[in-house]
């Protein structure tokens, strides 16, 4: 025992070795057996093997693919949104400019959405765009000189509802994030900048951009993840798994319509196949673009 | 926008006095407000489920959310209720708090073992090994929840708080984030440690680890946040309404037939101030924590 503790090359086997576990365990087995399951009909724990069939059904299958229109929509449109904006968010606290104390609040206003689950930040939102009149947000739009608003029966104002929920809970966590990048470019290359006659605007794109590049990657790598994820925003949101017309639906919110609601595990199995390669090959492209994997093996 | 670099304002001096001065309070100000604004913004739905908490449940879903209500009408009705009549509420509310401890302390544990063995060793299969950490944290789980839960009925282990917790403990996105501070940390430490003689494993608890206290205050309130407020596997798992978390909870009082709407907003206000301690109690590691661990390339 005592001889293993102090063995330099034993060691870092041990420490990694829950990693390899969960790996096998939560991850390859059920992949595998997600595989396994979309070639198959499984019925009350009855499972047979009826070739591609799950697979044809799916590309026939109109609600699959609107639920794929869904879900890629709102994953763009939450890129768009949850990638500039905290970033200048980032970029205004970060400068010299104003005092700590209204920074401070500032950040933590800014976070304390994260701090909300997703049944009370749905609910919230649900009940502030609710579509009377004395509704918060249609009073805003009336504010505004527009009728009410039915959000959440129209396709693109649900959409709008969903987006800034997502913008409302992951603008401050994002922000964080590119903060914690700015703060690690160090000041010496501001004012080597400075010196050669930048001006702030010059500064963000020559020197904050270029050193936040790592951080890019990765709060796109999570926000794509999150955004083709989505499910219990709109679960939330439209109460339930059936929003009108299927406007709310994503591919994931299908996965569990398919798989726990009818039981029809082996259809659903084949959307998670579908949904895993579409995760797999975004990100892998993007990785591997951005040189992520190159660095890593250099190590 | 209205701002001068030092620079020219100091050349600027001998010709323009005042303008620099006025123009950087001016930035000052619209910047301020600017930030005062969005702050306000965010806080708008927290501030109306606060308001909602005085309010009558019949009333808010008539007339959904707003700042448009009658101060006569407010009342602590809802208060009452929640600490006389709400079943189970307290009930959730302590299995939340037990689970999120227990997983917390656990997916720090084991996950920084794991970045601390990527980053700290050289070993066979390392650099594909944290190739998979990558690949790992790019595949949601929504894509593996419907094997695991086959697989879960199967061994017969539904309903069991281990089943709820074990799955995430060596977590990719933790692990990446603990690596990225280790690598900071000089080998040396390692190498003095040991001819110290303290073990492999003393090394990391009583050296790197104690370095390492605003990575795992950091890492902390984002697993503790996300485990507070997990749902879709416990709501897989968990079969029995007593074993529930929180969020589960909240969510079985919204039924077509029952009306819980006071004592879901009030449940809602609730749960949110146990995070918000550990996010106010932990909050001024964070921004240091996740600065030296920021994502380096």
């Amino acid at each position: 025992m005592k001889k293993l503790l102090y063995n330099q090359r034993l060691a870092p086997y041990l420490f990694i070795l829950p990693f390899v576990l969960t790996l096998l365990i939560f991850w390859l087995v059920p992949v595998g057996r997600s595989v396994v399951m979309s070639f198959q009909e499984v019925l009350y724990g009855q499972a047979t093997f009826i070739g591609t069939r799950n697979y044809e059904r799916l590309w026939r299958d109109q609600v699959f693919w609107k639920a794929m229109f869904n879900s890629i929509r709102y994953m763009v449109l939450t890129l768009i949104v949850l990638v500039p904006i905290p970033m200048i968010l980032a970029a205004i606290i970060n400068s010299k400019l104003g005092s700590v104390r209204m920074k401070n609040f500032f950040k933590s206003s800014l976070f304390v959405p994260a701090l909300t689950s997703v049944v009370v930040a749905g609910i919230v939102f649900r009940l502030m765009f609710s579509e009377t009149d004395s509704g918060l947000m249609n009073q805003v739009v009336s504010f505004l000189g527009f009728g009410p608003v039915r959000w959440l029966r129209e396709d693109l104002t649900g959409l709008f509802a969903l987006l800034l929920l997502a913008l409302w809970r992951w603008a401050g966590v994002n922000t964080m994030y590119f903060l914690a990048g700015m703060q690690a470019i160090p000041s010496e290359y501001y004012e080597a900048a400075s010196i050669d006659g930048a001006g702030k605007i010059q500064q963000f794109f020559n020197v904050t951009l270029p050193g936040l590049k790592p951080t890019i990657v990765y709060v796109t790598t999570i926000s794509v993840y999150g955004g083709l994820a989505m499910f219990l925003e709109s679960f939330m949101l439209y109460a339930g798994n059936n929003s009108p017309n299927n406007q709310g639906l994503t591919i994931v919110g299908y996965l569990y319509r398919k798989g726990i609601q009818e039981n029809d595990l082996g259809f659903a199995s084949a959307v998670g196949v579908v949904l895993l390669v579409l995760v797999l090959v975004i990100n892998l492209t993007q990785l591997t673009a951005t040189g992520t994997f190159k660095k890593e093996s250099a190590r | 926008m209205t701002t001068q670099t030092t620079v020219s304002s100091e050349t600027d001096r001998t010709i323009v006095v005042e303008r620099p001065r006025i123009s950087r309070r001016t930035a000052v100000l619209i910047q301020s407000a600017f930030l005062v604004l969005i702050a306000l913004v965010s806080l708008v739905p927290i501030l109306a489920i606060f308001v909602g908490t005085f309010q009558d449940g019949n009333e808010i879903i008539r007339n959904g959310m707003s700042f448009s209500f009658d101060f006569s009408e407010l009342s602590l009705d809802n208060y009452v209720m929640l600490f006389t009549d709400s079943g189970l509420y307290f009930q959730w509310f302590w299995n939340s708090l037990i689970i999120t401890v227990i997983q917390v302390v656990g997916t720090l544990l084991i996950s920084s073992f794991v970045a601390y063995g990527f980053a700290m060793y050289e070993f066979r299969g390392k650099s594909l090994g944290f190739i998979l950490v990558i690949i790992l944290m790019t595949i949601p789980f929504e894509m593996l929840m419907l094997p695991l839960y086959v697989q879960v009925n199967d061994i017969g282990a539904a309903d069991q708080y281990w089943i709820v917790v074990l799955p995430f403990l060596a977590q990719a996105v933790t692990i990446f984030f603990f690596r990225q501070y280790f690598l900071g940390v000089p080998r040396e430490i390692l190498e003095a440690g040991r001819v110290d003689g303290v073990s492999e494993f003393g090394i990391f608890f009583r050296l790197v680890a104690p370095i390492a206290r605003p990575a795992f205050a950091a890492m902390a309130i984002l697993n503790g946040m996300t485990v507070w407020n997990t749902f879709l596997w416990p709501l897989l798992v968990l079969r029995s309404p007593d074993k529930f978390l929180l969020p589960i909870g909240l969510n079985t009082l919204l039924t077509p037939y029952g009306n819980n709407y006071e004592l879901l907003i009030i449940g809602s206000f609730f749960s949110l101030i146990p995070i918000l301690i550990l996010f106010l109690a932990f909050q001024r590691f964070f921004i240091d924590g996740m600065t030296a661990g920021a994502v380096k390339g």
